[in-house]
């Protein structure tokens, strides 16, 4: 018997990389804008996806869809299509985050649907998990991290991945913060050595505070 | 929890790369993987343990990890500096204009085989 050493030297999720790679093209050559939502369960990701779909559409004429990620049920594709948008579910059944196949497959989809040179904007709504989707590229544009003030200013100490990896970072239920102990100077203190570059929205989805300064920005990085 | 997946997708690359060269096991396989990337030393362990046993080439393979620390460099002044996960403002100039180039790797670095013993004639 012998022993040798064989090089590797490849990713371990090289195959998601690859698929990434090919939407990211994919995109180019369609100029659609693809948006990667991360938050935990509760959030808010489907309602700040809702209330950012009416500024878009509204303001700056632009058309988009949706691909929603959940562990089971299709509660919130229905939610986005009642709203006009079109809209995709995957259900992950117990996978803790989307992957670049998943992606592809419902690009597709769309693609048969709506047709991808019909869509500006797509917002694809992640499992709620603040981990491992921070390993998976999907071929994004811009990845969105939302914090809720009831989940605490502590959350970029104990979550730091998710937070360094995003484009931009929304806190929402702004509007609720009297009545938790949310120490802002604290959570603008981390954010300022953790991710000092993504511009920091203060949001209430629901109510509609902040976002006119997020759509706005969001519209920006489109070139509108 | 995505370990399992990770270490499904190390031991399949695995067993395609000894199976190509003519092992007849593996011995170790050796990744490395950044301080920045999601992922939990116990948890791939584990996956480790369980999945290993699914092929007789990887059976009693062992799994390396060199961690890497994470290391950015800053636009400003061109300053490299490692940092923890934390700090990425340069330490040198306070800009916060820095790119991270490395820390979220996650690589198969090589694998140590066992081949028969070539017989002359």
């Amino acid at each position: 018997m012998a022993e040798k050493t064989v090089e590797i030297g490849s990713s371990i999720l090289s195959r998601n990389e690859r698929l990434a790679a090919e939407l990211r093209e994919r995109f180019v050559r369609t100029g659609t804008y693809v948006i990667n939502v991360l938050s935990s369960p509760g959030s808010g990701k489907s309602s700040t996806i809702l209330a950012t779909n009416e500024l878009l559409r509204d303001r700056y004429g632009l058309r988009c869809a949706v691909i929603e990620g959940d562990i089971a049920s299709d509660v919130d594709a229905v939610k986005m299509k009642e709203a006009g948008m079109p809209a995709i579910q995957i259900n992950t059944g117990g996978l803790c985050h989307l992957e670049g196949n998943m992606i592809s497959q419902a690009i597709d989809a769309l693609d048969a649907g709506v047709g991808l040179e019909n869509i500006d904007v797509i917002f694809i709504e992640n499992v709620g998990n603040l981990v491992c989707p921070v390993d998976f590229d999907l071929g994004e544009n811009l990845a969105v991290m939302i914090l809720s003030v009831p989940e605490g200013d502590d959350k970029p100490i104990k979550y730091p991945g998710i937070f360094q990896y995003a484009g931009a970072l929304l806190l929402n239920k702004i509007d609720v913060a009297p009545a938790f102990d949310f120490d802002m100077e604290g959570y603008n203190r981390t954010l300022d050595d953790l991710n000092p570059t993504a511009p920091r929205f203060s949001i209430s989805a629901t109510r509609g505070t902040g976002m006119d300064e997020w759509a706005s920005w969001l519209a920006a990085q489109m070139g509108k | 929890m995505h370990e399992l997946g990770l270490v499904s997708g190390i031991l399949d690359v695995a067993v395609k790369t000894a199976r190509e060269a003519g092992a007849s096991r593996v011995v170790s396989v050796s990744l490395r993987i950044g301080d920045m990337a999601e992922v939990n030393e116990e948890s791939m362990d584990f996956a480790w343990d369980i999945l290993r046993e699914d092929d007789p080439l990887t059976a009693e393979a062992t799994m390396q990890v060199e961690y890497v620390r994470p290391k950015s460099v800053c636009a400003e002044c061109g300053n490299e500096f490692e940092h923890d996960r934390f700090h990425l403002r340069c330490p040198a100039c306070g800009s916060r204009e820095t790119r991270l180039v490395a820390g979220r790797e996650m690589d198969i670095v090589s694998m140590e085989i066992e081949t028969p013993d070539e017989e002359d004639g």
